[in-house]
């Protein structure tokens, strides 16, 4: 992603340290919205077909392609199911999350 | 691995909206966004009303967009978005889109005016709205996009609402824009379709998007895409565009139309809906289908 901006969470000392007009200079990464999760999806990868309709459907971008499979991003899914409940070959499970 | 087949991607890959964002889980909206910025690419500027997006984006000063989003009043995204692109165009910027990014309530109740002004001077912008029938960031109270039936906490069981769904396509229709066009977070492709269509188009272009909300609906976060899917198939939100107030055409057809049941049985805010009370919504659902065919050339 072409995200321009740093990962770190940006936090300002004092006033003067604000920039003089209200704009964002830094992307939301910081923020691991992995532990939201109650329940997290496992990709199964020997029967998975590569239709890539987890990463379609995954509304937290945290579906990742490398090497032309899908890979779940930890840090970032919040584990709403929805790429388990759309993939067609259901070789992605909701496993309870152990932390 | 076993195969050596390549992964199968029907959008394109590059992403213009990051993770860490603070949408719920199971969020239709964030599908919405992310599909549509598919479509328009990195020379986007938004501008967002008071709605989940404004907070969903990120508190200042972060932002999990990779494009400029104005933070305006609630009822100002038409306008503002015609500002910005007024803006634009005396620094002789003609490439940037200008898009209004707003929710059902920032739409079809307070913003209307600004909207409907726009589009009268058919001011170059894509005004999209990505529709969860409440006001959802505020606590989930009742909007004119609320369907007749459902629970909010403006309409507890008891008192619920009786008016059906303003009809905002007929309303736009009715402006005589160029473009205007209904989707759903749940058929991408459709949707990016149209967002690249309505980029193309010089005037006031209408997106109007089905998005769920699992946390204003009661609905679980991963029955988003199915009841994005079942929405469109069985009438209650049909996919078209209308071309100059008069050309419609329906982009997914609907075989045979399923009875509204299931999708109700799915959502927590219809729960409390009795036999009567389903046919009710079945039979307004019915005659607002019927009444949209006879529009479509494409039959
Ligand atoms: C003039 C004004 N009135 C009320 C509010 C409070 N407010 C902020 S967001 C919101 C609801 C937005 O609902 P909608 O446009 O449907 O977007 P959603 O939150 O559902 O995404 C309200 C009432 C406000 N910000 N400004
Ligand atoms: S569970 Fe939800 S957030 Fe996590 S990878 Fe699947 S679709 Fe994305
Ligand atoms: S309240 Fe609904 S629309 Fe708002 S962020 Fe949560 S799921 Fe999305
Ligand atoms: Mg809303």
């Amino acid at each position: 992603m072409s995200i321009k901006k740093d990962k770190k969470k940006i936090v300002f000392e004092s006033e003067k340290d604000m920039p003089t007009m209200p704009m964002s200079l830094g992307s939301m990464l910081w923020n691991k919205t992995g532990s939201w999760r109650n329940i997290r999806p496992e990709i199964k990868l020997e029967d998975c077909i590569q239709c890539g309709i987890c990463w379609k459907f995954c509304p937290d971008m945290s579906v990742e392609i490398e090497n032309e499979w899908p890979v779940i991003n930890y840090d970032y899914c919040k584990g709403c199911g929805i790429c388990a409940e759309e993939c067609p070959v259901k070789c992605i499970a909701m496993v309870e999350e152990r932390r | 691995m076993k195969k050596e087949k390549k992964m199968t991607l029907t959008l394109p890959i590059e992403e213009h909206i990051g993770a860490g964002n603070l949408a719920c889980q199971g969020c239709g909206a964030n599908l919405a966004l992310r599909y549509v910025l598919k479509a328009l690419g990195q020379r986007t500027i938004l501008c967002i009303p008071a709605c989940c997006w404004a907070v969903i984006d990120g508190g200042f000063p972060h932002s999990c967009a990779d494009v400029p989003i104005y933070h305006c009043a609630f009822e100002t995204a038409a306008s503002t978005a015609t500002g910005v692109k007024a803006g634009l165009d005396m620094i002789g910027d003609k490439e940037t889109t200008v898009m209004a990014w707003a929710g059902d309530g920032g739409t079809f109740d307070i913003g209307l005016q600004a909207l409907s002004g726009a589009a009268e001077r058919n001011d170059d912008i894509i005004y999209a709205c990505y529709d969860n029938e409440a006001y959802m960031n505020t606590g989930i109270q009742r909007s004119s996009a609320t369907p007749s039936g459902a629970w909010t906490t403006t309409t507890p069981v008891k008192f619920p609402k009786d008016q059906p769904k303003k009809d905002i396509d007929a309303i736009m229709a009715a402006h005589n824009i160029p473009y205007l066009a209904t989707a759903s977070t749940s058929y991408p492709e459709d949707l990016f379709k149209k967002a690249k269509k309505a980029k193309e188009i010089r005037g006031t272009k209408f997106l109007h998007i089905y998005a769920p909300c699992p946390t204003g609906w009661k609905s679980r976060p991963e029955d988003t895409v199915k009841l994005g899917r079942m929405v469109v198939q069985n009438g209650i939100f049909p996919l078209y565009e209308v071309e100059g107030g008069e050309k419609y055409t329906q982009t997914i057809k609907v075989k045979d139309k399923k009875p509204i049941d299931d999708y109700l049985k799915l959502q927590g805010r219809f729960r409390h809906l009795k036999p009567e009370g389903i046919a009710m919504l079945q039979d307004e659902v019915d005659r607002r289908y019927a009444r949209l065919l006879k529009k479509f050339e494409n039959k």
